[in-house]
């Protein structure tokens, strides 16, 4: 199983990478495995505004819909389009394909996320 | 709790590396690589499932055809020795208590093929309907194992493992004689994924020998073992039902579309409130539905009239694998039921735009 180093995760497996006071949001390659093959990404909308662990998308694989949940609070300044079409990108690499670019609120609670350290170990448990 | 079940091919399943889940209280794989693989391969190759989890019920005696007559909405006594029939058993209300099939070995003598989600429910329901029937009812379910060879080149690969000719298994017939690498099985030329193939049954001790057997045998053929997952997805997509989507206790079988299989010149129970509805004419119905807008109508998710109004529910709906678009089964009121009607399908706070199209997604295969 693939883990970022410069990376934050939570408990529900998404990815956080940090840049300034933005942040890439996506799916682990835990969550991947886990979903199975991913034939649909409901994407949030521009301009969206999200609190820390509200969903803000679905991906679904052949049997199931699962929601997304918002490691940190903020608004969504873009996101990845490419999904629509190539939804099986996420499967493929979900660390560079990720689901939308935040501004974030309130950078502190960066803080509440796992490193990629604890990361790994929380997913061997 | 009840304990969870396996059958006699878990060890096989676990060493072919199943994704293991609980499927109607027994521990089977939903996939082994991945769903769609396994989809692609029985549609284009051949895949083989482990389906020990039906139920099965044997009915011997005197009164055997009358009362499995009575017991089920198709008409029995048309079923040729060694002949398979495709039917329903309902409740007084006309509601599905199970779809099954029925095997014929002669009148006084028949195997009944059942869901594993019903095996108890269905089988009470049937020492209930014994009344004064001179008949032996029997759930051999625990002592029966099952594989079914799904695809264009199960009869190619099946071939190979026997001397009886499969040509000689008709669409819906089998034979409880043939030697499949030297054990004995019953074959029908029967399945659940609208290709051609085989349901294998044969003793617990055997089934993990001829599992590797023909799976050896089939590799280069291109044979996959199958998961729950792939069998889904291909049932769903030639408009085969599933009991707790397109059946169940609430739902008749006239209204999920299943009226080909409902003889009302024959006796059996439900027949009144089925007739009945078939005079009055249905109030709603399954249809199919293609996504015009993007998303994947899902189980249970609300199916809206143009202008929002509640029509009915979605009772199976995928990406499909081999037409490539997105699109469901679903229960409707009846004036929504016109091909090309336009509806919406609530996926999550969405309202997405769908039409109403044939049930068939993907046309049959079968060797007839």
């Amino acid at each position: 199983m693939k883990i970022m180093e410069e990376y934050f995760y939570t408990k529900n497996h998404e990815w956080v990478k940090v840049e300034d006071d933005t942040a890439l949001i996506g799916v682990t390659d835990y969550a991947q495995h886990a979903m199975g093959q991913i034939v649909y990404v409901e994407l949030p909308e521009v301009d969206d505004e999200f609190n820390q662990e509200d969903a803000f998308s679905v991906v679904e694989s052949v049997k199931a819909a699962s929601d997304i949940y918002m490691p940190a609070s903020g608004s969504v300044l873009e996101v990845n389009e490419d999904l629509e079409d190539e939804p099986e990108l996420i499967n493929e690499d979900p660390y560079t394909n990720y689901i939308c670019k935040i501004k974030l609120s309130d950078k502190t609670e960066i803080n509440n996320l796992m490193n990629s350290k604890e990361y790994s170990s929380f997913c061997d448990k | 709790m009840e304990q969870i079940k396996r059958t006699a091919l878990y060890d096989i399943h676990k060493k072919y590396n199943g994704n293991m889940v609980d499927f109607a209280g027994f521990e089977l794989p939903l996939y082994y690589e991945n769903i769609l693989d396994e989809h692609k391969a029985v549609r284009t190759n051949a895949g083989m499932f482990d389906v020990s989890h039906m139920g099965e019920v044997a009915i011997k005696g005197e009164d055997a055809e009358k009362y499995i007559q009575n017991l089920v909405t198709n008409n029995i006594e048309v079923i040729s020795e060694y002949g398979v029939m495709y039917t329903l058993m309902c409740y007084e209300d006309g509601g599905v208590v199970d779809d099954l099939l029925v095997y014929k070995y002669n009148s006084k003598d028949y195997l009944l093929v059942i869901n594993a989600s019903n095996i108890e429910q269905d089988f009470n329901w049937m020492i209930e309907q014994k009344g004064n029937y001179d008949v032996d009812i029997n759930n051999i379910s625990d002592n029966v194992a099952e594989v079914a060879l799904q695809g264009p080149k199960a009869q190619m690969i099946l071939q190979k493992l026997t001397e009886t000719d499969l040509s000689n298994i008709k669409f819906f017939t089998f034979d409880d004689n043939v030697m499949v690498d030297n054990k004995k099985c019953l074959v029908s030329r029967t399945g659940y994924t609208g290709e051609d193939g085989f349901e294998i049954y044969t003793s617990l001790d055997n089934i993990a020998d001829i599992w590797e057997v023909i799976m050896k045998t089939g590799k280069d053929e291109g044979l996959k073992p199958a998961g729950l997952g792939s069998r889904d997805t291909l049932r769903f997509e030639v408009a085969l039902p599933l009991y707790g989507n397109e059946i169940d206790k609430d739902i008749t079988p006239l209204e999920a579309s299943l009226g080909y299989f409902v003889k009302l010149d024959t006796d059996f129970v439900g027949k009144e409130v089925l007739a009945r509805q078939k005079e009055q004419g249905l109030s709603r119905k399954l249809i199919g539905i293609e996504l015009i807008g993007k998303g994947i109508a899902r189980h249970g998710y609300d199916i809206l009239s143009n202008e929002g109004e509640k029509i009915g529910f979605i009772t199976t709906g995928y990406q499909s694998p081999s037409v490539g678009k997105s699109v469901a089964l679903g229960i409707v009121d009846i004036d929504y039921t016109k091909m090309g009607t336009e509806i919406k399908v609530q996926i999550r706070k969405k309202q997405v735009s769908a039409k109403v199209v044939s049930k068939k997604f993907y046309k049959k295969n079968y060797s007839k």
